[in-house]
């Protein structure tokens, strides 16, 4: 069994010495289009975490039972069948944030931190582990995308969770909102500008030019 | 026909997958150092996208939807549900089958598009531009314009990118910056220059 350390690094190592978003380049895809608000980005990562983490749990118990030639399919099932119950379960119980994120829930399944993870971690390791794995993947995401959602909201309508932190201009405040904090190309820049700090701290990460 | 016209230019430019929607992000940074590979992969996904989402597009009318199975006598059956399911089987089972098309009948186009066609399985752009297609309910017609005009797009955008990155490797960029972060920004930058297309109808 596994002792405190591994399971430390397992879950933490993610977050920042590996991120999955900012070393890997992996699952920017839906990465940027939630984070406009802080609301939806929560929700997008708990029902990331959620699906990583029992991706992992269900390939890991089974990995030595799929034949290697089917086993992308095997795990494009699994994945998708749990991103179909987080898929219902948002839209019977949140059914204005999973309007708001249309295609983006359904993006996970092409999310490639949970093929990767499934790939790379669950098909080799123990299912305990293996959901670690994905939790601590999975905060590793979230980080990013609350940060980015952070500095989107708050500069582009000047409130965090539809709560008006900065008065607007419009409305007899003195804050005069950043649009451009609200449309897409900001996203881009914000996660390269992240990238950029996360490297000065960590000059390993560096790549040669 | 100007509604198809007006549909294709708004996949191309203004609704752009990569751009506007950040879909095929993962592979449109990792396969965007070349502009011939680039535009390979491109060619690969305008192909892909035109193939599966009118296909993607039957699967839901007839099958799928609300009420879709009436010809089978199950009026009330609903499979929506099981939609992502089938979209994803479908789009591997096409791309499975295209290779092996192209490696039996044009050997040359698939040494060509060969290496990138299992790469596009797992490309997002392909499962997102489906799933736009459903949600905006389009119908044969429309899905056909739509998955050919956002492959053209796609395209587009990583071959602009690959030109882009080409004359970057002689910048001399802050070190944290190499790499990935610069790519980012240059991104963000062509993203802004795709918005000026936004007022722009047929």
């Amino acid at each position: 069994m596994a002792n405190a350390k591994e399971i430390k690094t397992v879950l933490f190592g993610p977050v920042f010495a590996n991120n999955p978003i900012a070393l890997q380049v992996l699952g920017i895809c839906s990465a940027l289009a939630v984070t406009t608000k802080m609301d939806t980005a929560l929700v997008m990562c708990f029902a990331l975490t959620f699906v990583v983490a029992f991706s992992n749990l269900f390939i890991s118990m089974i990995r030595n039972h799929i034949p290697s030639s089917v086993r992308i399919i095997v795990q494009m099932t699994i994945i998708a069948s749990l991103v179909i119950v987080v898929d219902q379960f948002l839209k019977a119980f949140a059914f204005d944030l999973s309007k708001q994120l249309s295609v983006f829930v359904g993006l996970i399944i092409t999310n490639c931190i949970v093929m990767g993870r499934a790939e790379a971690y669950a098909m080799k390791n123990s299912p305990g582990m293996s959901f670690l794995d994905g939790i601590g993947n999975g905060l590793g995401y979230s980080v990013v995308l609350l940060v980015v959602a952070f500095i989107r909201e708050l500069g582009g309508s000047g409130s965090l969770f539809g709560v008006q932190i900065m008065p607007l201009l419009s409305e007899g405040g003195w804050y005069q909102p950043m649009g451009f904090l609200l449309i897409a190309p900001s996203a881009f820049i914000i996660i390269g500008l992240f990238i950029w700090v996360l490297r000065a701290y960590r000059p390993e990460q560096v790549e040669k030019a | 026909m100007e509604h198809y016209l007006s549909l294709f230019v708004r996949a191309v430019f203004i609704e752009n997958l990569a751009l506007a929607f950040f879909l095929g992000m993962c592979t449109f940074l990792a396969v965007s150092q070349k502009i011939k590979t680039a535009f390979g992969l491109g060619v690969a996904v305008i192909v892909v996208l035109g193939i599966s989402v009118p296909v993607n597009n039957l699967v839901f009318h007839l099958l799928l939807a609300p009420g879709a199975l009436s010809w089978a006598g199950f009026p009330e059956a609903d499979l929506s549900f099981l939609g992502f399911l089938t979209y994803i089987g479908v789009i591997a089972a096409l791309v499975q089958i295209l290779e092996m098309t192209l490696d039996k009948f044009f050997p040359a186009l698939y040494n060509a598009l060969g290496i990138f066609l299992p790469l596009i399985t797992v490309n997002c752009a392909i499962f997102g531009a489906v799933a736009f297609m459903v949600e905006r309910d389009y119908n044969f017609g429309e899905s056909v314009v739509f998955g050919i005009g956002s492959g053209v797009g796609w395209a587009l955008a990583i071959t602009l990118l690959a030109g882009i990155r080409e004359k970057l490797k002689y910048a001399d960029i802050p070190a944290g910056l190499r790499g990935l972060g610069s790519t980012f920004l240059v991104v963000g930058l062509m993203g802004l220059g795709f918005m000026s297309f936004s007022g722009v109808s047929l």
